[in-house]
């Protein structure tokens, strides 16, 4: 059983969501999804002021059997990337929720986005099967 | 003896159960309009018996010219072991086997291959190779729009001194994908894009300038100098190279100033063929790129790895897959993952028995017979050098009337004598492109400069008589 905070919002595309103030965010993805993923050997996050749209691809995990992309949550900007996942990309694997965030978002004005909370998420995650 | 597995009993029980009528059925898809019916001189099926006759009489049509052709494709010297040991079974395919793990010596080939061709460009990672130098280079582009991070336009320059059927290929390929190209001129003294040139581009967004190095005129490009207002202008930089040059020339890995601890271009290309491989028609050939371990992730291609075993033994691996399109489908970073196998290894076998001392010398003894070639030609009445910029092993050369029937007058003789720029550089009135190499003799030369003397004035007696009857104009075109 994979860990789930609580105290995060989720997508169904595995990322999850952190509210850093009414216009921030921070996203990485959850720990089912590093475990499926297996060993992360390499993460390509977008540049600090990167224009994101909601539902795109927004960076790419790679792992030594797949690459996989990140959704953007939110219309937004790119305000920070976690730079030390490139030479430690295994904090994805280590700790999913914490040091291993990909990237903060200054989110467009005037969304909101349909997320999933922690319970919502576990319950799809146990009706997809996984 | 049939070699085709199929009886028609077995192609029509197949038709049956898909139920399509006929073969010719499932291609429906494809209009009619770019279906070719029957192609030229392609007879319909032959016997073994026949069709070895039909091609070796074809083969021979070809003749066994004295060739100054080169525009890309270069005659060199090819030491016998090169073909007989990469035509051992062993070896023999043009491709990285499936379940490539257990092929270690073809894995390890690959990998020697690119460590000579990063020594050879300066560079710090190559793939298992491409399918030719033009296509190279459109991947090249393809690379630079996707790990240029500071550009967003897709538009790549490229000078007019880069090869133009390279050129027609980008435009294909990347064309197709977005992706513009601004074409640069040269200076019609020097025959190399200068600096200056670029100077209105400042300031613009684009994301690769191409610098061809010796570019398409044998000419040499001031590579330092174009690398460093690229570096400037936030352009990457596309070095396309002649490998046997690189014997002789700076690597681009090296090319412009040390800044911000970074020195040199960002993606490096080219054609193999000169690497031991055999002029056959225009091929196969094999394409190379190499470039920084930051953009590894763009490079198209397989890449060979070193690693351990379970066991601690050392062996060789493909690395880097998950990039490519068995695995990422659509969002691969490029749809080429094949590579030339055999080619490239032709081409490591070449370069292991000659070394950087022998390529060397084949680099060096390439521009001396070129600068004979072209002392030899200039003393023929009529023939001149136009540019002046210092040459490799090619040379531009402007007759003092079209190319084309001299050309034409000299196959006559058994002597391909270069390329007529006339159709795609018309600004250089009658203008030819010649090579030599190594592998040419004074007496070569000797019988070039011979024949070429003979045409000029058979030719010139002929134009006089007609140029008295029809009064045309002397500079006029073609």
């Amino acid at each position: 059983m994979s860990e789930i905070p609580a105290d995060l919002k989720y997508t169904k595309s595995h990322e999850w969501v952190r509210t850093l103030s009414p216009s921030s965010l921070e996203i990485g993805i959850t720990d089912h999804a590093q475990a499926a993923l297996g060993d992360l050997v390499f993460v390509e996050i977008p540049e600090v002021g990167s224009q994101l749209t909601a539902g795109a691809a927004c960076a790419v995990v790679e792992s030594v059997k797949a690459a996989s992309d990140i959704y953007s949550p939110v219309d937004g900007t790119v305000a920070a990337g976690n730079t030390g996942l490139a030479n430690e990309p295994e904090l994805l694997n280590r700790e999913p929720y914490t040091a291993g965030w990909l990237i903060r978002i200054d989110v467009a004005a005037g969304q909101a986005p349909p997320l999933l909370s922690a319970a919502e998420y576990a319950a799809y995650l146990a009706e997809s099967g996984e | 003896m049939p070699f085709i597995p199929h009886t028609p009993a077995d192609v029509a029980a197949m038709l049956d159960v898909i139920g399509a009528p006929s073969i010719d059925d499932l291609f429906d898809e494809i209009p009619a309009s770019l279906k070719v019916p029957a192609l030229a001189r392609v007879p319909p099926a032959l016997s073994e018996m026949e069709i070895a006759r039909l091609m070796s009489e074809r083969a021979a049509d070809d003749g066994r010219p004295l060739s100054f052709l080169g525009a890309g494709a270069y005659e060199h010297h090819i030491p016998a072991p090169v073909w007989a040991l990469a035509t051992r079974g062993e070896f023999y395919s043009a491709y990285t086997p499936y379940q490539a793990e257990a092929s270690q010596g073809t894995l390890q080939v690959i990998y020697e291959y690119q460590s000579m061709m990063c020594a050879l460009t300066g560079m710090e990672v190559s793939n298992a190779s491409l399918y030719d130098g033009a296509s190279a280079l459109a991947e090249a582009c393809l690379t630079a729009v996707r790990a240029n991070r500071h550009s967003r336009s897709r538009r790549v320059l490229i000078p007019r001194t880069v090869n133009p059927t390279y050129v027609e290929v980008v435009r294909t390929i990347a064309g197709n994908q977005d992706i513009d190209l601004e074409m640069v001129d040269f200076d019609p003294q020097q025959g190399r894009t200068l600096t200056a040139s670029l100077q209105r581009y400042a300031g613009q967004d684009f994301t690769a300038l191409v610098v061809q190095q010796p570019n398409f005129f044998g000419c040499l490009e001031e590579v330092d100098e174009l690398t460093d207002w690229a570096r400037e202008n936030n352009v990457f930089v596309i070095a396309v190279v002649n490998p046997i040059s690189l014997a002789l020339l700076k690597a681009p890995g090296q090319w412009g100033r040390v800044s911000g601890g970074k020195q040199g271009v960002d993606i490096v290309c080219g054609e193999g063929q000169p690497l031991g491989v055999p002029l056959s028609s225009g091929g196969p050939y094999f394409g190379f790129m190499t470039t920084r371990m930051q953009h590894v992730r763009q490079m198209p291609g397989r890449i060979v790895g070193r690693t351990l075993d379970a066991e601690g033994r050392p062996g060789f691996t493909l690395t880097l897959q998950a990039r490519e399109q068995h695995i990422r489908r659509s969002k691969a970073t490029s749809n080429i993952c094949t590579n030339q196998g055999l080619t490239v290894t032709a081409a490591t076998i070449y370069m292991s028995l000659l070394g950087a001392s022998g390529l060397e010398r084949v680099a060096a003894m390439s521009v001396q017979r070129t600068n004979e070639l072209v002392a030899a030609l200039t003393a023929v009445p009529g023939v001149r050098v136009v540019f002046s910029a210092p040459r490799f092993h090619e040379a531009v050369l402007a007759l003092d009337r079209p190319v084309a029937p001299v050309l034409a007058a000299l196959a006559r003789r058994g002597i391909l004598g270069g390329l007529d720029l006339s159709e795609r550089y018309a600004e250089l009135g009658h203008a030819l492109l010649v090579n030599a190499t190594e592998t040419k003799t004074d007496a070569d030369i000797g019988r070039f400069a011979a024949a070429l003397a003979d045409v000029q004035s058979v030719a010139a007696g002929a134009r006089g008589a007609q140029m008295s009857r029809r009064a045309a104009p002397l500079t006029g075109g073609q």
